[in-house]
């Protein structure tokens, strides 16, 4: 075999041929048709819907074109109340409160309590350069539940649109759906999201509830869990567990549509509260658009002296299922 | 001996039909390492990702590195082939075969990889179901099974008129299940005129196709991490580092696959001393690139040191990525650079050298990569640590034994160098040159 020698004997002594047939001619208009076709439809085929039956229930409930009033949740933090319930002496009762609520399993928190240091940037911490850092100037508390961004960017990278923000602008969690690739986990600039590792422990009474995406409910293993923004609850006409937990009535709950926020205490009207007090909204810059507003303070309403630092470890008291694994952060 | 076509196609031929002791007890060594990575993995499907060292906050861990590591090795190997076609360097025929066949066992690698890392893997197909064109992961995906169908169609057509030899020369001596492949696969190859054109044709068309595939698919990779709101990762640059990164692993990987593959087939004669110095000019190029970029990098980062990007800098230059970030650079890319700059360790060893350390340097990149990325906290915590499990090891162990075993597998289902490509480039002439101890 000697291809190379054939190479140079081959020349073009065939003029190429045009001629097509009918028959080839159908086939190939046809054939880019069928193309066509299937380009357009492409997109909508692998458009995100939400799929489950739960998270279609709700799509036709909050969709715009459902006769009752769209809400708009959303909720305010007023930092000058929250001392992070170092006067009750117990663990912030926001925290406890959800995870005995929502059965969060154990070693996630769907709104955490971080306290950071006033005299330096959000984000910041002390371990990575502790020689250089300026003097402490004290600390405040910053309960964070997940922001429910208007352009969230877990929503725009997951992969299989098991993550969508409602109509109500609400962002939730399909876990039937959910494939466990944690990319929404690394686009989450308020580490906000957590993945069961393995059997979640949780408690035996959460089996017994049918699953919604709105509960998330009984937790699954391999997929990604966050704050939901209780809406279920809001429907009823309840405060979410964060909400009417808290002991110095700190966080308030409302809807911008309706312009009202309550705290359980007294009802406000956002817009003035809001510029009142020159609300805003953690990691602005980012232009996530969150719809948790924070006051700025340090718990000086509720009396706290901002250089006591510390808080205490959430205490837990479910009863944790049989054979469930319990797996610690990494920190 | 004389180095003609005959005795390159008897060479490569013979090579099929001889399993060593050596060979023989690699595959064994492969296999088990293989089985222990699948009944780990097994483990790990029960338990669920507990099993590993990964947790909240560091979420990502060995298999993505892996991943990302896998992906560059096959784009080195499209770089040679493809790339060095389109350049018509000569000097590639006798790597080309190699080149092909780590692009497309990196990539099954790759993909292996992925299904490794995931929650539930038995969803992977809702990314077809359900995909959304915005997710950088679907365009990972797509990317992948582009240039994976892409990388095979290319790697067949350039073995094609090889298995036609193999089946016309020892076609009846084979065993029945190669005898089979061999006879399936050459599909009545003559090397009729017409065949050979529409060959040729075909060739160019995806020699200039799979280029820019492979470009993609690694940028893409990379944008999984640059589409985040990760300082660190936060980067333009990112795609262009990654690529370049990827031509540099895998044109290492490429040689480390050659020198085994002329010890293990005795094709002494074939690969010489000169291509192992083409391979180290390349590597020296591409390590050159690396080291220009990651100055550029270092240097807007650390004049303004601003925000989370400073945090960044402390954790490598001085932090708890520091020994990783360091062997890096020095033994990653300066030490590879000084090997094949000093004249008395350019040679087959030196190369060899370079290309293990700049695998391994390239790897500990895509380790600080990832989880220094991950690493940063966004909330006021300690920094929180990552170290693989046993388990974790164990897959991704298994999952490097899987790549080396299919290389081996492959090289004796066709014949390692590919004759055809060696005879049209006029290589087989160049290496009786060599032969003579003219070394360019």
């Amino acid at each position: 075999m000697e291809p190379n020698s054939e190479i140079d004997q081959q020349t073009d002594t065939k003029p190429k041929n045009w001629d097509i047939s009918r028959r080839k001619m159908i086939k190939m208009l046809g054939g880019a048709t069928a193309a066509g076709l299937a380009v357009g439809y492409l997109p909508k085929a692998l458009r995100a819907e939400p799929v489950s039956e739960s998270a279609a229930d709700l799509a036709a409930a909050t969709s715009p074109e459902s006769a009752e009033r769209l809400r708009q949740w959303m909720m305010i933090i007023d930092l000058r109340y929250c001392d992070g319930c170092q006067s009750q002496g117990t663990p912030p009762q926001c925290t406890e409160a959800c995870n005995m609520g929502h059965f969060v399993p154990k070693p996630m928190q769907w709104i955490e309590v971080y306290e950071h240091e006033m005299s330096r940037d959000v984000g910041e911490i002390k371990a990575l350069d502790s020689a250089t850092a300026p003097p402490v100037e004290g600390t405040k508390f910053m309960p964070t539940p997940c922001m429910q961004c208007q352009n969230a960017p877990c929503v725009n990278v997951c992969p299989v649109g098991a993550t969508w923000t409602t109509p109500e602008g609400i962002t939730l969690i399909d876990q039937d759906r959910c494939i466990g690739c944690r990319m929404c986990m690394a686009a989450c600039p308020y580490e906000r999201r957590s993945f069961t590792w393995g059997n979640p422990p949780t408690s035996p009474a959460s089996d017994f509830v049918t699953h919604s995406v709105e509960h998330q409910l009984p937790i699954k293993k391999g997929v990604v869990y966050k704050c939901d923004f209780c809406p279920e609850m809001a429907r009823a006409g309840r405060m979410p567990f964060c909400a009417s937990s808290c002991p110095q009535n700190a966080i308030y709950y409302g809807d911008l549509e309706e312009d009202l926020a309550s705290n359980g205490q007294e009802v406000v009207r956002v817009s003035e509260f809001l510029s009142e007090h020159s609300a805003f909204r953690h990691k602005e810059e980012l232009r996530t658009r969150p719809r948790v507003y924070y006051i700025d303070g340090h718990g000086e309403l509720a009396g706290r002296d901002p250089k006591t630092e510390g808080t205490m470890p959430v205490r837990w008291n479910i009863d944790i299922k049989d054979g469930s694994k319990n797996w610690e952060r990494s920190s | 001996m004389t180095y003609s076509t005959e005795t390159l196609e008897q060479a490569t031929v013979e090579s099929m039909q001889r399993f060593s002791k050596r060979y023989l007890a690699s595959v064994a060594v492969l296999l088990v390492l293989v089985i222990a990575g699948a009944v780990a993995y097994v483990h790990q499907l029960q338990d669920g990702l507990y099993v590993t060292g990964m947790r909240d906050r560091i979420t990502w861990g060995l298999y993505i590195t892996l991943f990302v590591f896998f992906i560059g090795a096959s784009m080195g190997g499209t770089f040679v082939s493809a790339a060095l076609r389109l350049a018509d360097m000569g000097w590639r025929a006798p790597i080309s075969r190699g080149a092909e066949y780590i692009t497309v066992s990196a990539l099954l690698t790759a993909s292996l990889f992925i299904f490794a890392d995931m929650g539930h893997p038995e969803r992977a197909i809702n990314i077809m179901l359900f995909g959304r064109w915005e997710s950088p992961l679907v365009w990972d995906v797509y990317g992948l099974t582009t240039y994976l169908a892409g990388s095979m169609v290319y790697l067949y057509l350039a073995v094609l008129p090889d298995l036609a030899l193999v089946r016309d020369r020892i076609g009846h001596r084979l065993d029945p299940i190669r005898r089979l492949f061999v006879i399936m696969f050459s599909a009545s190859w003559t090397g009729h005129p017409k065949q050979v054109k529409a060959l040729d044709t075909s060739l160019k068309v995806m020699t200039v196709v799979i280029v820019p595939v492979a470009v993609m698919m690694h940028t893409v990779t990379s944008w999984i991490f640059g589409m985040t709101l990760r300082e660190p990762w936060d980067s333009p640059m990112f795609g262009i580092y990654f690529v370049v990164g990827a031509v540099y692993s895998g044109v290492g990987l490429i040689v480390v696959f050659m020198y085994i593959m002329r010890r293990m087939n005795h094709m002494e004669a074939f690969l010489t001393e000169r291509h192992f110095l083409n391979m180290g000019k390349l590597l020296a190029g591409a390590g050159g690139v690396m080291i220009f970029f990651q100055i550029s990098d270092l240097v807007t980062a650390g004049f303004k040191l601003k925000g989370e990007s400073a945090l960044n800098l402390y954790q490598l230059a001085d932090g708890d990525m520091a020994p990783i970030f360091w062997t890096y650079i020095w033994v990653g890319l300066m030490i590879p650079l000084a090997l094949m700059l000093l004249p008395f360790t350019r040679n087959i060893w030196g190369v060899l050298i370079a290309s293990v350390l700049a695998n391994v340097g390239m790897m500990l990149e895509r380790y600080f990569i990832v989880v220094g990325g991950l690493r940063l906290p966004l909330n006021p915590y300690e920094p929180p640590d990552y170290t693989p499990t046993f388990t974790e090891l164990t897959i991704v162990v298994g999952l490097c034994s899987l790549f080396i075993l299919l290389l081996l597998i492959m090289m004796k289902l066709a014949p390692a160098i590919s004759v055809q490509e060696m005879v049209e480039t006029g290589e087989i002439e160049a290496v009786q040159v060599d032969a003579k101890g003219v070394v360019a």
